[in-house]
């Protein structure tokens, strides 16, 4: 039976929406104590003294920890990506912070106890004397001269200078037209739907340590802690089986499961802890926080000949596990977009501030170059008088040009941009309305359309290019499948779905492969003691890599099995056809086995071919030769009220392509929820911080979070252009919709608003500030 | 979000509640607790304890008495929806009540809990202003009617009597052809109102205005009836260019509030054309 390009209900949902699911916070273990961390509610300050004796000596209260308690017994936080040439500032982060906070939500404390209310009391009982220090907030001004410094062995709190690509200055200078523009990329945070959490259990006769914990990478975090912990890595087991979201924030490795595990092992009793959502705002990683200038030098005709990009990226107090990798390779090697720039720079500082540190998110890196080449195309379609499609038709990288090597060095796979743009222009029928645009501008209503044509870097990656660009880890995947007797199999993968319903899309191209029933085949994945190695799920990487591992083990697997059949049916093997779970002679079908005949022979042993070994198992290790491109066209239609700046959503259409679509229903999931977290970013959601560093938008009463109310029905087809360089010719599509939906949006609303010469508008597109601009334009003419 | 430790009483009466507030100078009235509950789990209210107020029934469900509607301080904000009384007679009310929060919220938060809490731009002050309400308090010295206008004083803060248990909420049946609306500009992270208009017109047989009540929460310090419109509006036709001049006097002697997402001079804005949006809905 055919099942990849079915479309497939989730076989993880039922579990998960009749909350059977298993979390991290529902594991319950006999003995088991809770902790509480105490934050900092400064953001620089030096700490004077701590008093826990309150704490200490309240009910229920086991073990208090400060950071000096914690010095040469607990190792701090490394950073595992260190871009080459950039002169980093690698911070190591204190489990507690130990003479100086530097952000608001450091932890100073943590309090282990006999309830999780006990542990809560007991925090408000510990007394810290600050004594306060100047902070900044914003990367610009911490670069000033006479800024306050975050760490002392960084001047300037530039935490890293990383380059890629040149421009030859007579691209600008000879140039017919050349626009620049700043655009900030404001701070989001992240909002899972399960906040983190971590509990350990710790065997003292044995030394085995087990750590259940939201983590989108398990191996990586055991890989972290057993250094951090000082725990041979083969006594360390890290459980993330049932993860809720995590969108790039629970990819670092964080002090507070360090904390949990330390606590453990020092108390000889289970420990867990778990963030409040008011924590999560302040402790867990923020996303983007960029101040991008660009320059783009083009001619009258349209084509778009350079780009020049710098970055000041605002990556918080502490460089946190990914964090550097962000501003620098995701984002900058893709700024040229989907369009032929024939030069192309980028220039990026990576900044200490005195916040919560940022790392990635969703996108992570790709959102942030997206938004500025598709602004700045408009930009310069306004410029030039032509009409934005039009500069878009005439710069993007034609079909034939694939593998197309880009001004940064990357090779774009495949791909048919040209096909997903004409697609969506003609699902949203664009030259109606175009019409309908200027009908209504009559009547003093304001419509506009955007467009973004999008290409990303997904299926991270090469391993040997993940060592070139400095991220301290391997970025092939492991698959294992076992067969077992009866036939039924169990898949285990590196991947760390958390979400994403691998349990499905894996399962599915292990059936579609062995022609067994869906439910035949289980997917296992995050837990290290059941899975060898594995680098986990990020970068939109899991289907086209561990996807990938499967497809070359299930391959493995059925090579295996035809030398058996062949042996059983007494034909040659290279005259066995396998098909629909079939191994048959060929010419003559009636002679047969079935792939659950074949298996059982395999295990029983009786009478196997010579030099075949019993059993039916197999192992890949997959490391993909390149990345993975995929891309699309997203178009928006809006609606702005002149009265007041409200942004309303008539339509979005999304022609994405990531290559073979291994579940329909699932991919469009994943376009859906990524189309709704970019229009978050484009009309909602941003995390303000006061001058002195307090989060203003402390929790979900402040802090907009899209809601499925905000949204009218998605219009999303695919194109399919295969990857040409993995077995199943998947790409990857987790990010695309939050790469493609927020300048989408954005060109959106400043089209509505050409009547009022706007130019571009500050996100998030708060009425006010949409407002603002409409008064601005009517004043100024 | 854990709240600190407080003691729990239940009462099965008005009278026990009561009696619990006054024995306990550190105790609050739970209800829906859909206000309080949160405020407490994140440490900003603190209560020595909580008299649940939730199961006396008496304090439950929609009646006519007379010529007053009276809804019992315990009703939900989803039986404020739905109920056909109220729909028919007080539409707006209704229409407030669906805008609040979402279906867990509405099944739990109740009319007495939200007009006691008096968060200044929850949806039913205005409501209750618009609709010329009485509020019904019991206290330990007998009972209290006090009128809906001059209760919101400001940010959490109403003139509820110290001790006082607001019992029910009563309404005058409205105007003969009463026309009612509610309008809101919903925060897009807390869903209170950034800007939330109640009105009630009824119009004389000549077509001119002869009752208005206009009434919005979210814009000040505490909800508050917008007498220049109402005035603006009186004993004139209403057209396109009265809505526009009637909302235009939304600020008289207002001081509109401010955060992150909307200034004062944007709220006035919006007060400004959402006022006169609700008076065109209703034309």
């Amino acid at each position: 039976m055919q099942l990849i390009g079915v479309p497939q209900k989730r076989v993880e949902d039922p579990r998960l929406i009749t909350g059977r699911g298993r979390y991290t916070e529902d594991v319950r273990l006999p003995g088991m104590l809770h902790a509480a961390i105490l934050r900092s509610p400064r953001a620089h300050a030096r700490i004077q003294e701590i008093d826990v004796a309150a704490a200490q000596a309240a009910d229920g209260v086991v073990a208090v920890y400060t950071g000096r308690d914690l010095a040469g017994k607990l190792g701090p936080i490394p950073t595992a990506w260190l871009p080459p040439d950039s002169d980093i500032k690698a911070t190591a982060h204190p489990a507690l912070a130990v003479d100086t906070v530097r952000y608001v939500g450091d932890g100073v404390a943590m309090v282990v106890a006999e309830s999780a209310a006990a542990a809560r009391d007991a925090i408000d009982r510990i007394k810290v004397r600050y004594e306060p220090m100047a902070a900044v907030v914003d990367q610009a001004q911490a670069m000033a001269e006479g800024a306050p410094l975050v760490h002392e062995d960084a001047p300037g709190n530039v935490a890293f200078h990383w380059k890629a690509g040149t421009v030859p200055e007579e691209a600008f200078t000879g140039a017919e037209v050349v626009v620049r523009r700043t655009f900030r990329q404001q701070r989001l945070i992240p909002n899972p739907m399960e906040p983190r959490a971590a509990v350990a259990q710790y065997d003292p006769s044995t030394g085995d340590l087990t750590l259940w914990a939201t983590s989108q990478n398990p191996h990586i975090h055991r890989v972290l802690l057993s250094s951090v912990l000082g725990i041979p890595e083969h006594r360390l087991r890290v459980v993330s089986v049932d993860v809720g979201g995590g969108f790039g924030s629970k990819i670092a490795c964080y002090p507070d499961e360090a904390l949990t595990a330390y606590a453990a092992m020092a108390l000889g009793r289970p420990v867990k802890w778990a963030e409040t959502r008011v924590e999560h705002f302040q402790a867990t990683t923020h996303g983007r926080d960029m101040v991008i200038d660009v320059e783009l030098a083009g001619r009258r005709d349209g084509t778009m000949t350079a780009i020049r990009v710098k970055n000041l990226a605002n990556m918080g107090a502490y460089l946190s596990t990914a964090a550097p990798g962000v501003p620098t390779i995701l984002f900058g090697l893709i700024v040229t977009g989907a369009y032929t720039f024939q030069h192309a720079a980028v220039d990026v500082y990576g900044v200490f501030t005195h916040t919560t540190p940022t790392d990635a998110y969703r996108g992570a890196g790709r959102p942030e170059a997206t938004y500025l080449v598709e602004r700045m195309v408009d930009l310069f379609a306004g410029e030039i008088g032509m009409d934005p499609i039009e500069v878009r038709r005439r710069n993007l990288v034609r079909p034939e040009a694939f593998p197309y090597q880009s001004a940064l060095g990357l090779t774009y796979d495949s791909g048919n941009y040209q096909r997903a743009l004409d697609q969506a222009l003609e699902t949203v029928g664009y030259e109606e309305i175009r019409r309908e645009q200027a009908a209504l501008r009559q009547k003093g209503r304001y419509i506009g359309i955007g467009c973004t044509s999008y290409v990303e870097i997904s299926g991270l990656g090469p391993s040997e290019v993940a060592g070139a660009v400095g991220f301290q880890g391997g970025l092939w995947e492991s698959a294992n499948i076992r067969v077992h007797p009866s036939g039924k199999v169990t898949v285990f993968t590196g991947g760390s779905p958390h979400g994403q319903g691998e349990e499905t899309t894996f399962a599915q191209i292990v059936a579609d492969r062995f022609g067994v029933p869906l439910a035949d085949v289980e997917v296992v994945h995050g837990d290290t003691a059941r899975i060898a190695m594995g680098w986990g799920t990020y970068g939109s990487r899991t289907t086209a890599v561990g996807g990938s591992a499967i497809a070359v083990a299930a391959d493995r697997v059925i090579d295996k099995a035809r030398k058996i059949a062949a042996h059983m049916l007494e034909a040659a093997e290279e005259d066995i056809e396998f098909r629909a779970g079939r191994f048959a002679v060929r010419g003559a079908p009636e002679r047969a086995q079935t792939f659950q005949a074949v298996t059982l022979q395999a295990y029983l042993a009786w009478n196997l071919p010579e030099g075949v070994e019993p059993a039916l198992e197999a192992a890949a290790y997959y490391n993909p030769s390149n990345f993975t491109f995929p891309f699309g066209t997203h178009i928006a239609v809006v609606e702005v009220d002149a009265e007041t700046g409200d942004v309303q959503l008539l339509r979005y259409v999304a022609v994405d392509d990531c290559g073979k679509v291994i579940n329909p229903l699932i991919a469009e999931g994943q376009v859906h929820g990524g189309i709704v977290q970019g229009i978050g970013q484009a009309l909602w959601e941003g995390a303000v911080y006061s001058a002195d560093g307090q989060l203003l938008t402390g929790s979900l009463l402040d802090y907009a979070m899209p809601k499925a109310r905000f949204f009218p029905a998605f219009e999303t087809a695919f194109t399919e252009t295969p990857a040409p360089h993995n077995p199943i010719g998947a790409k990857g599509i987790g990010e695309t919709g939050t790469i493609a939906a927020t300048p989408t949006i954005v060109n959106a609303v400043v089209d509505a608003l050409q009547p009022f010469g706007v130019q571009d508008l500050a996100m998030p597109l708060w009425p006010e500030r949409v407002h603002q601009a409409i008064q601005a334009g009517r004043n100024g003419r | 979000m854990i709240a600190r430790a407080f003691e729990y009483t239940q009462a099965a009466s008005v009278a026990e509640a009561l009696a619990a507030l006054q024995q306990d100078r550190d105790a609050k009235l739970l209800a829906g607790g859909h206000s309080l509950l949160p405020l407490m789990k994140l440490r900003l209210a603190t209560a020595g304890r909580l008299v649940d107020i939730g199961r006396i029934a008496d304090l439950r469900g929609v009646r006519r008495d007379g010529d007053r509607i009276v809804v019992g301080a315990l009703t939900t904000h989803a039986v404020l929806a739905q109920n056909p009384l109220l729909r028919e007679m007080l539409p707006v009310l209704s229409a407030a009540a669906q805008e609040i929060g979402d279906l867990q919220v509405r099944n739990r938060g109740t009319i007495g809990g939200s007009i006691a809490h008096g968060d200044a731009a929850a949806d039913l002050p205005a409501a209750v202003l618009a609709l010329d309400a009485t509020l019904h308090v019991a206290t330990s010295a007998g009972e209290e009617s006090l009128p809906a206008e001059g209760f919101f004083l400001g940010p959490m803060m109403t003139a509820l009597p110290e001790g006082g248990l607001l019992t029910a909420v009563s309404f005058p049946l409205p105007p003969q052809g009463t026309r009612q609306a509610y309008r809101k500009v919903a925060h897009p992270a807390s869903g209170y109102a950034v800007v939330g208009v109640a009105a009630v017109l009824a119009m004389g047989e000549d077509g001119t205005v002869q009752y208005a009540r206009i009434a919005l929460t979210g814009a000040g310090a505490a909800p508050f009836r917008a007498h220049g419109v109402e005035a603006a509006l009186l004993d004139r036709t209403l057209s396109a260019e009265l809505a526009a001049e009637a909302a235009g006097r939304v600020g008289d002697r207002v001081e509109f509030a401010g955060d992150l997402y909307a200034s004062p001079s944007y709220r006035r804005r919006l007060a400004e054309v959402h006022v006169r949006r609700t008076l065109m809905g209703l034309l």
